[in-house]
């Protein structure tokens, strides 16, 4: 399965604000640790913000917080706000959809999506965190790696 | 044996989890009716005489609070299903809504891990309905994931 680059954002987003619910972490941060576009994350951040699962906070000390429920917010809540994941979907265009063989075959895949959609929806923002842990550290940045261009004007992660 | 348990998050008194006895029948009866809406006392009844009476491998355990009880779980050590070695299934929790979030179920699922790990398996399984993503996310707090295994059925019309 592969996650659409701002549902990834996304979801690297509230794991690192909900790791430190207490503090505030500017979206320059964010952007630093994954190595992604400002100006994306900027977008994905103002998406998670309508959705109320993270909050912006202006000032000296401004930043984003994450305000969700930690066990309760799951994967599927954050994917669900950018992608139809694991929906049934209309299939009615493509070739072949309308026949026995068509039917049958909608029925298999639907098999993967409904799995699918309670994987995710099981596993909490909670759960990850502790999934992350289990994770060995990242390896340390290579100090005679050439710099970096600056954040937003190399997005890795193009839209 | 009674193991007393600190609340994880110290705002509640400690939870003793104790083995289930035949007296806690209508307790549980009454826990399972107010989870699921539904009154199940005949097979809670049946349930209790499989793993109330301290049968090797079967365990059916209850938290208390105080003197009430405040949730269960059950399970038991099955062997060479499907070809798997011995293992722990669970297949009943059951934790009272105005207890949750508290760590409780936390502590039933650590309390029968530990008695199964006594017993001298190495893993704990369960199946749970894809629809009820309060009960999955559970036990995937737990660090429970998708086994070797897959569950399969068919409808079998008249």
């Amino acid at each position: 399965m592969r996650l659409q680059t701002a549902t990834r954002i996304a979801i690297h987003a509230v794991l690192e604000l909900a790791s430190d619910p207490g503090s505030q972490i500017s979206a320059a941060q964010i952007a630093e640790r994954f190595d992604i576009s400002v100006n994306h994350l900027a977008k994905v951040l103002r998406t998670l913000g309508r959705a109320g699962l993270v909050e912006a906070l202006r000032g000296v000390r401004g930043g984003y917080r994450f305000r969700g429920n930690a066990k309760r917010v799951t994967l599927l809540d954050i994917i669900k706000l950018f992608e139809d994941i694991g929906s049934d979907g209309d299939d009615s265009r493509e070739p072949g959809s309308h026949t026995r063989e068509g039917r049958a075959l909608r029925r298999v895949l639907a098999e993967f999506d409904d799995t699918a959609r309670a994987t995710l929806s099981s596993i909490s923002v909670a759960t990850m965190l502790m999934l992350v842990g289990q994770e060995p550290p990242d390896p340390a940045p290579d100090p005679s790696a050439a710099p970096r261009a600056p954040r937003g004007a190399r997005p890795r992660w193009p839209a | 044996m009674a193991i007393m348990h600190r609340n994880p998050t110290n705002a509640l008194p400690e939870v003793v989890v104790r083995a289930a006895q035949p007296g806690d029948l209508a307790t549980v009866v009454a826990l399972d009716a107010e989870t699921t809406g539904m009154e199940k006392a005949a097979y809670w009844k049946e349930r209790f005489t499989w793993y109330v009476n301290g049968e090797r491998g079967r365990f059916f355990l209850i938290a208390e609070r105080g003197s009430e009880a405040v949730g269960f779980i059950v399970g038991e050590i099955r062997a060479w299903e499907f070809g798997s070695p011995p293992g722990g299934w669970i297949f009943a929790v059951n934790v009272r809504p105005a207890e949750r979030l508290h760590g409780l179920g936390t502590v039933l699922f650590d309390a029968i891990c530990a008695r199964f790990r006594k017993a001298g398996v190495e893993t704990a399984r369960t199946m749970l309905a894809k629809d009820d993503p309060l009960v999955m996310s559970f036990f995937r707090s737990q660090g429970m994931r998708a086994g070797p295994f897959i569950q399969l059925e068919k409808r079998l019309d008249s």
